[in-house]
């Protein structure tokens, strides 16, 4: 049943159509800010700035000596229009400065006015305009109508990514003291506690304890969820939501049934209890290297020679690409394995040394179809070919289920849709945002369904799993038609003979 | 000599030097801006080989605006190979003797001017046509547009209506390049048409035609997917003290 909404829910068409322009559509749409005390900790002043312009100007410039795909990006935009029915939020709301080159204009036109020739001296020419406050607010709307996801960069001719750009408003918007509540204090909680929950190591210790015993009654297998024990191979850093949101948590029991049956120890960390780095969804590079250093710290403390990343798409952008610049070398680790390796290259690797075993009936209740998640279609990568982030997962899925339906080609891939939850907008104040971006997965979705009568779409993302809990039933959809990869692979194990004893 | 010979040899001159100047200047500022991270969009090659590939299949294919919108595709697409064949036809200007291959290519040139307009003429209607399109147009983008289908219409017609004196012109050119200053033909067509390629050379390094040299230093496209191979160090977090060790 549909949920009743405050705003208009998109109405899902059989054939997809690019919208007409709306000015002002997503005006009204804007995050919370953040309070002087979630600024303070990481480094940003806790209100706006009297001298915000030139502090902005600065930073802005900074930037610009500090990020070359910033710096090449404002300068080589030729407006030919390529990327402007590419956006999610632009093809669910319509409002012209969801195009993704609209929204790089919004940094552009300031960049252009201040740091250009042809800005400074013919403004009304190339489009430059003042910093002013009108400016200064719709920085903060639309860079938090971005979800960061990279769609439009595949389809520009000179790959102008806009997330790059989102990324440099959003550290100018720091900057000035004009930070968004939900990103900020999750950050400030990683740097207090450890996770983006705040779930401290008690309540963690006991929930895992509760895990096995669910496990146990449920397959009568004493699989463990070690928590902190030294010397174990692996350490599993994943998302602190799969410790108990649903249906998150299920793709947890997954991971622990995989690492149980191949025989592999393992454990987590109370100190690095959280895969998930909202450092990248803010662009600052220090407080995502200070999450990050974290996990470098537990490995080495632990002792362990693995490091696995759970279902998580930007934790697994942040972990593939950018870890290795950020707290690498990883030299201590077993260099038989890629560091950090993610839990479906684990769980790929051991079904094709025939180290699990099956029963893949146990999943033919479900028709399956699988949702890539942004961050992991493009910006990583799994295995050592391009494009196994896309493989891997389906063979996964396949092996562990019979009935499988891929979504349109131009829905899924590198061309992937954005849930509409992703880069840091994952709270309810932008509701209506998050339901509207949805539209063009759910209208993929819904061809599937009616098609193939698919029942379930797998996920390996956090924020997915998240956003698909909550925005499905505003189209019409069951909330617990998403599910985790994992689940899949778990509910699909066969216990035989070890679960009689 | 005459003071309009005087006038278009000192601004050609002048367009150079702004060109080279220019350029050089953005193409070392892009050069010596770090790039803190990796950020390809992948799936992306995973050697330089494959890097060289991808970049080949932008530049020569223009692959990603293919799978982006045909209708850009192909009117950019003509467009810039047009532009290509005429500019190598216009080496007969420049070269004495003219080179086999220059003279091979003439009347190609001149097919390619055609194409060239059509081209434009494309990419302009999408300005007006398409309202996402025309809502992202800056006066500046009408511009530049208008510039290059006057200069290839001013072109095409000393072809075809009002020729020009073309040895007097080659002279000309040459003597530019060996400082052996010869008159310039004064009729208004040639003047037009070769002001308006003076104007855009002395915009290039100003405006949003550094997407020429700007594309290669896109991380997105050139950068190799290896960041768990080989360690991306950023060097402005190395000089700060920010990397971990």
């Amino acid at each position: 049943m549909a949920q009743q909404a405050k705003f208009d829910v998109p109405k899902l068409r059989e054939y997809p159509i690019v919208p007409r322009v709306r000015e002002g559509a997503m005006q009204h749409s804007k995050p919370f800010v953040a309070k002087p005390e979630f600024q303070q900790p990481l480094g940003f002043p806790g209100e706006l700035v009297d001298n915000w312009k030139e502090v902005a100007l600065g930073k802005m410039g900074e930037l610009l000596n500090k990020y070359r795909s910033v710096q090449v990006f404002l300068d080589i935009c030729v407006k030919c229009g390529a990327c402007t029915d590419k956006c999610h939020y632009y093809l669910g709301t319509a409002d012209p400065k969801n195009m993704p080159v609209a929204r790089q204009d919004l940094l552009r036109n300031v960049y252009r006015r201040y740091f250009t020739f042809t800005g400074k001296y013919l403004p009304k020419l190339v489009g430059a305009v003042d910093l002013t406050q009108d400016v200064l607010e719709d920085w903060y709307r639309y860079y938090h109508q971005c979800s960061e996801c990279r769609r439009c960069s595949v389809f520009c001719p000179y790959g102008i990514d806009t997330a790059e750009i989102t990324m440099a408003g959003r550290e100018i918007l720091d900057s000035v003291g004009i930070g968004q509540k939900y990103t900020n204090e999750i950050i400030g909680k990683v740097f207090k506690i450890g996770n983006n929950l705040g779930l401290p190591e008690p309540a963690l210790a006991d929930t895992l304890q509760g895990l096995e015993e669910e496990v146990k009654a449920d397959v009568g297998v004493d699989v463990r969820f070690p928590l902190d024990e030294k010397g174990a191979e692996v350490l599993l850093v994943t998302p602190s939501a799969d410790f108990f949101a649903e249906p998150h948590v299920d793709g947890l029991i997954g991971y622990a049934k995989v690492l149980h049956q191949a025989g592999i120890s393992w454990t987590l960390s109370s100190y690095a209890s959280e895969a998930a780095n909202f450092g990248i969804f803010s662009g600052n590079y220090e407080n995502m290297q200070k999450v990050a250093q974290r996990i470098r710290d537990a490995a080495l403390d632990l002792g362990v020679k693995r490091i696995v990343v759970g279902e998580c798409g930007h934790a697994w952008r942040v972990a593939y690409s950018f870890w290795n610049t950020l707290i690498g070398p990883f030299d201590f680790l077993d260099p038989k394995y890629p560091a950090p390796q993610h839990i479906c290259e684990l769980t790929y690797d051991l079904i094709r040394q025939g180290a699990l075993r099956f029963k893949r009936e146990a999943n033919d209740h479900r028709v399956l179809t699988f949702h890539d998640s942004c961050n992991v279609s493009r910006g990583s990568r799994m295995g050592s070919t391009p494009g196994g982030q896309f493989e891997i997962p389906r063979e996964i899925i396949k092996a562990c289920c019979n009935h499988f339906y891929d979504m349109a080609p131009e829905t899924i891939g590198e061309s992937t849709f954005c849930c509409g939850g992703g880069g840091g907008l994952l709270t309810d104040d932008l509701l209506e945002l998050r339901v509207k971006g949805a539209l063009p997965r759910m209208e993929a979705l819904k061809r599937v369904v009616d098609e193939h009568g698919v029942t379930h779409m797998a996920a390996i993302c956090a924020i997915c799993k998240s956003q698909f809990s909550k925005v499905m039933p505003y189209y019409g959809f069951e909330m617990d038609m998403i599910i985790s990869l994992h689940q899949l692979v778990g509910d699909a194990l066969d216990w035989g003979a070890t679960a009689a004893h | 000599m005459p003071v309009v010979t005087l006038v278009y040899a000192a601004l050609f001159y002048l367009a150079t030097i702004i060109l080279i100047g220019g350029l050089a200047y953005r193409i070392q500022r892009y050069a010596r801006t770090p790039q803190p991270l990796k950020i390809p969009t992948t799936p992306a090659p995973t050697t330089r080989i494959g890097v060289v590939l991808r970049m080949l299949r932008e530049v020569v294919f223009f692959a990603s605006l293919f799978k982006a919108n045909k209708w850009t595709w192909l009117f950019g697409w003509i467009f810039h190979f047009a532009l290509l064949l005429v500019l190598l036809r216009h080496l007969r200007y420049f070269t004495e003797p003219v080179w086999g291959w220059v003279v091979w290519l003439q009347p190609w040139g001149v097919y390619a001017g055609y194409a060239m307009i059509l081209g434009l003429l494309g990419l302009w209607a999408r300005r007006f046509l398409v309202d996402r399109v025309r809502y992202i147009s800056a006066p500046s983008d009408h511009l530049m547009l208008t510039l290059l289908v006057a200069i290839a219409g001013s072109g095409l017609a000393m072809k075809y209506v009002w020729h020009t004196d073309i040895v007097a012109l080659k002279a000309f050119v040459l003597g530019l390049i060996y400082f052996d200053w010869q008159p310039l033909p004064a009729d208004p067509l040639l003047l037009i048409h070769l002001l308006l390629v003076i104007g855009l050379v002395m915009i290039f390094p100003f405006s949003k035609l550094l997407h020429a040299p700007g594309m290669f230093f896109s991380p997105t496209r050139y950068q190799v997917d290896d960041p768990r191979e080989r360690r991306h160090v950023a060097r402005f977090a190395q000089a700060a003290g920010r990397l971990a060790e």
